[in-house]
């Protein structure tokens, strides 16, 4: 008797289409070789919005019996191998309802592994990845996350990567030969998507990570009500006054404690305070209200709170005062105007340096042109997927004139 | 909004007698209580209160906010949004209308507000009727709705002073529905005594919404969403709401009691020539009254038959019905009601009292009647064939559960 778990976290509607050919390619992948399987979608509702983590899952067992006894929970507490389709998850997990953030390995069992998408390093991503209190390996399939939209599904064979990465990781639950045969059947497969499922098989990068490795930060949690420590009336205290920030120059708006929104991004703005104009469209327009006024009248993006929509960047009348760069560059989410305010020279070389990376920069998910596709489709999928296209920071970049 | 109505300061403590139909009784006490806020959206037979209260504004007896909706939805939703701001709300419909409320009337429970409604009970469509049957209101039965069912116009008037007292009470905070009969309550004019203002003022405190008031300084946020992590608590708040409820109401009718000098000793039922019966039938609302009739008729024949008129369906006086029918040889359920393929195919009450003395030690022979639907009098002669059909069942020491049609063409 044995039982096979994944999960797979992914971002919503952007990668609810992928996850979804993930789990289920997992199950046709082990009924090659005669397993029962399930493949199922937890939700809240958020998790259909736009890039708030949420999860999928797939069980492939011996007998219908055990795949049973593991499907009579809500979602598994447990998983063999936890599958993340977007490296910036690899910060953790905010569930739709915010109770705290979960690491991206917590529910992966000790020596079982966790496979992620990256153009990343090792290094670099375990200092995202939070400690665990048992090894585990941290496999690798290089590519960027695979984004697109809610009525589109961008063809760059990541379901199929991840299913021959699954081959190497689990053999004895999906074969080689049985997740080809799947690819083959299945309703999406093709030749060419065999092809790069054998490749992933062969390219995929594994190691052990120690207990010593790991971001060694204590995840923000905190603890749920019991019904009548709830207020009646499905009723909640609003959102407190904000406090004033250096007698009263600049302002803070105050914030609810438990709502936090540190993973939800897959980029954040950088902000070039000396070009602002102060104009305040961005503190305006911000759906999150995310922007804490400063006492020079400037604007600073407060990572508790930004989700990184790029509403921001889109509404800035000044080039490059605010550009949008992903999430993985960042290692922690101090302020910006205090690291401008304590060095201005210093902050300049940083911005530089994070709005000049191409990689960085490019839209992590969507498609900014008619044809865009097309153009990263003809790019070799070999190398890790698909080839960079360089970025279009913010739709109406071109229009603008301060 | 809250505006005081102008000072007219009864020179008596005395109680002035009128004849008044149900629904004019109720806008009486809607007087009396000093509502705020109205909202109206013209259904037979609840459509008389509102044009009962419409005069009172107009006759410059009542000062209150009358907002005519364009339809039943957003009638119940204007005031579940005033309730919620600190207004006293009154608002019903009937049949069809209510349903077309049905989306507003599930959201109030669990939001808390204590709004009071008059449900004209009317047959659902199709086909189209204007009769009663009580299987509109009985639909929010399980959604944390208190529902009572009323029988004469002096109680319409007394029943709805002591609606806003039970679900304005912190310890409740819930919506509350009294049902009347279609035209034999809501059109029927009989002699009722209104009391005056200051003895109300007396037993009806202001609505204080407390903590769950919207307001600029007190600054909330109504109805987030939740998922499942939190809507289980929810629902137990509700059932402790309803739960609390019980004590409130007992306490209220005690109190109604005592600045009155009227009202029952018993909220929950009314018991009519119980004490010595054999057989015990049960119903709600105007039925009472052929019922009653044909009590002393049989009585008269020395057959002793008595009546248990449930005034109180949610929450469901579960023990002291039990203690009050357990005690019968045969009990006969009469429901203006109907649930088509429940257990046995009886109605929604005579199931609900199945339910209730399934613990008891003693359980009498149970029959289920289904009566006077759409309206359909309930003649004597259908209260004599019950009676005699829960003889034979007190004889035979048992019953057979299936379900008798009275009145129905066969």
């Amino acid at each position: 008797m044995a039982a096979l778990i994944c999960e797979v976290v992914y971002r919503g509607i952007f990668q609810k289409n992928l996850a979804a050919r993930i789990t289920r390619g997992i199950v046709l992948s082990a009924r090659k070789s005669g397993r029962w399987g399930i493949a199922f979608g937890r939700y809240g509702d958020s998790p259909q919005r736009n890039g708030i983590p949420a999860k999928d899952f797939a069980i492939v067992a011996d007998t219908k019996e055990e795949l049973e006894q593991n499907m009579a929970r809500y979602e598994p507490k447990h998983v063999d191998v936890t599958v993340a389709v977007d490296d910036t998850l690899s910060k953790g997990v905010e569930s739709w309802a915010w109770y705290g953030l979960q690491p991206i390995n917590r529910l992966t069992v000790p020596n079982g592994t966790l496979l992620m998408t990256s153009l990343q390093s090792f290094d670099s991503l375990l200092q995202d990845i939070h400690k665990k209190d048992a090894p585990y390996k941290l496999a690798l399939l290089r590519a960027k996350a695979s984004f697109s939209g809610l009525w589109v599904y961008k063809e760059d064979h990541t379901e199929v990567r991840i299913l021959g990465a699954l081959a190497k990781i689990a053999p004895s639950f999906l074969t080689l030969d049985g997740v080809c045969e799947a690819i083959k059947e299945i309703e999406w497969g093709s030749d060419v998507k065999v092809e790069s499922a054998k490749k992933a098989y062969q390219r995929l990068e594994s190691r052990e990570v120690a207990l010593t490795e790991g971001n060694a930060e204590i995840p923000y949690s905190f603890e749920m009500p019991k019904w009548w420590e709830m207020r009646e009336g499905v009723t909640i205290p609003a959102i407190p006054v904000g406090k004033p920030k250096e007698a009263g120059k600049g302002y803070v708006p105050e914030r609810n404690p438990y709502f936090k929104k540190f993973t939800t991004r897959t980029m954040r703005p950088v902000i070039d305070f000396d070009t602002c104009v102060k104009c305040t469209l961005c503190w305006i327009q911000c759906p999150d209200s995310c922007f804490d006024v400063m006492p020079d009248g400037t604007y600073d993006a407060n990572m508790e709170a930004c989700c990184g929509c790029g509403v921001c960047e889109a509404v800035c009348p000044v080039e490059k005062c605010i550009t949008m760069v992903n999430e993985s560059v960042f290692d922690d989410n101090a302020s910006q105007w205090e690291m401008w305010r304590n060095d201005k020279e210093r902050y300049k070389a940083w911005m530089n340096e994070k709005i000049g990376d191409k990689n960085a920069t490019v839209r992590s998910h969507g498609f900014r042109f008619r044809g865009q596709y097309e153009q990263e489709l003809e790019k070799n999928l070999d190398g890790g997927g698909v080839e960079i296209t360089a970025g279009i920071p913010g739709e109406n970049a071109q229009h603008k004139t301060a | 909004m809250a505006v005081v109505t102008p000072a007219a300061p009864a020179a008596t403590e005395e109680d002035k007698e009128l004849l008044i139909s149900g629904s004019e009784a109720v806008a009486e006490s809607l007087t009396l209580a000093d509502i705020d806020v109205v909202t109206a959206y013209p259904i037979r037979p609840y459509d008389t209160v509102m044009q009962a209260i419409a005069k009172k504004i107009s006759g410059g007896q009542l000062v209150a906010e009358y907002i005519v909706a364009e339809g039943e939805h957003s009638q119940f939703e204007i005031v579940k949004h005033a309730s919620t701001v600190g207004a006293r709300v009154f608002c019903g419909s009937s049949g069809v209308g209510w349903m077309y409320a049905m989306e507003c009337l599930v959201v109030t429970p669990p939001l808390r507000v204590p709004m009071v409604a008059l449900v004209g009970n009317r047959a659902l469509d199709d086909p189209g009727a204007f009769g009663v049957e009580h299987n509109d209101a009985l639909v929010v039965r399980d959604l944390g709705w208190l529902l009572c069912w009323i029988d004469t116009s002096q109680e319409a008037l007394d029943t709805t002073l002591i609606a806003y007292r039970v679900a304005e009470d912190r310890r409740v905070f819930l919506p509350l529905a009294i049902s009347a009969d279609g035209a034999f309550l809501t059109h029927s004019q009989a002699l009722t005594m209104v009391p005056p203002k200051s003895k109300v003022d007396r037993f009806l405190p202001r609505y204080d919404r407390g903590d769950l008031l919207l307001h600029p300084d007190n600054p909330i946020t109504v109805a987030p969403q939740a998922n499942e992590d939190w809507v289980i608590e929810i629902r137990r708040q509700n059932n402790e709401a309803m739960a609390r409820a019980v004590g409130v109401i007992e306490e209220a009718y005690a109190d109604f009691r005592r600045v009155f000098g009227r009202g029952p000793d018993n909220p929950w039922f009314e018991e009519y020539m119980t004490d010595d019966a054999d057989v015990i039938l049960v119903g709600m609302g105007t039925i009472s009254l052929p019922i009653k009739v044909a009590i002393r008729e049989l009585r008269a024949k020395g057959k002793k038959v008595g009546l248990v008129r449930l005034r109180w369906f949610r929450p469901f006086p579960t023990e002291k019905l039990v203690a009050a029918l357990s005690k019968a040889k045969a009990l006969g359920i009469i429901d203006r009601d109907y649930s088509f393929g429940s257990p046995f195919g009886s109605g929604v009450v005579a199931n609900e009292i199945r339910a209730a003395l399934y613990n008891a030690e003693r359980r009498p022979p149970l029959l289920s009647f289904i009566c006077g639907l759409g309206g359909r009098e309930v003649t004597l002669e259908d209260v004599y064939k019950a009676t005699d059909l829960c003889y034979a069942a007190a004889a035979a020491g048992k019953s057979d559960p299936k379900t008798h049609w009275l009145g129905v063409r066969e």
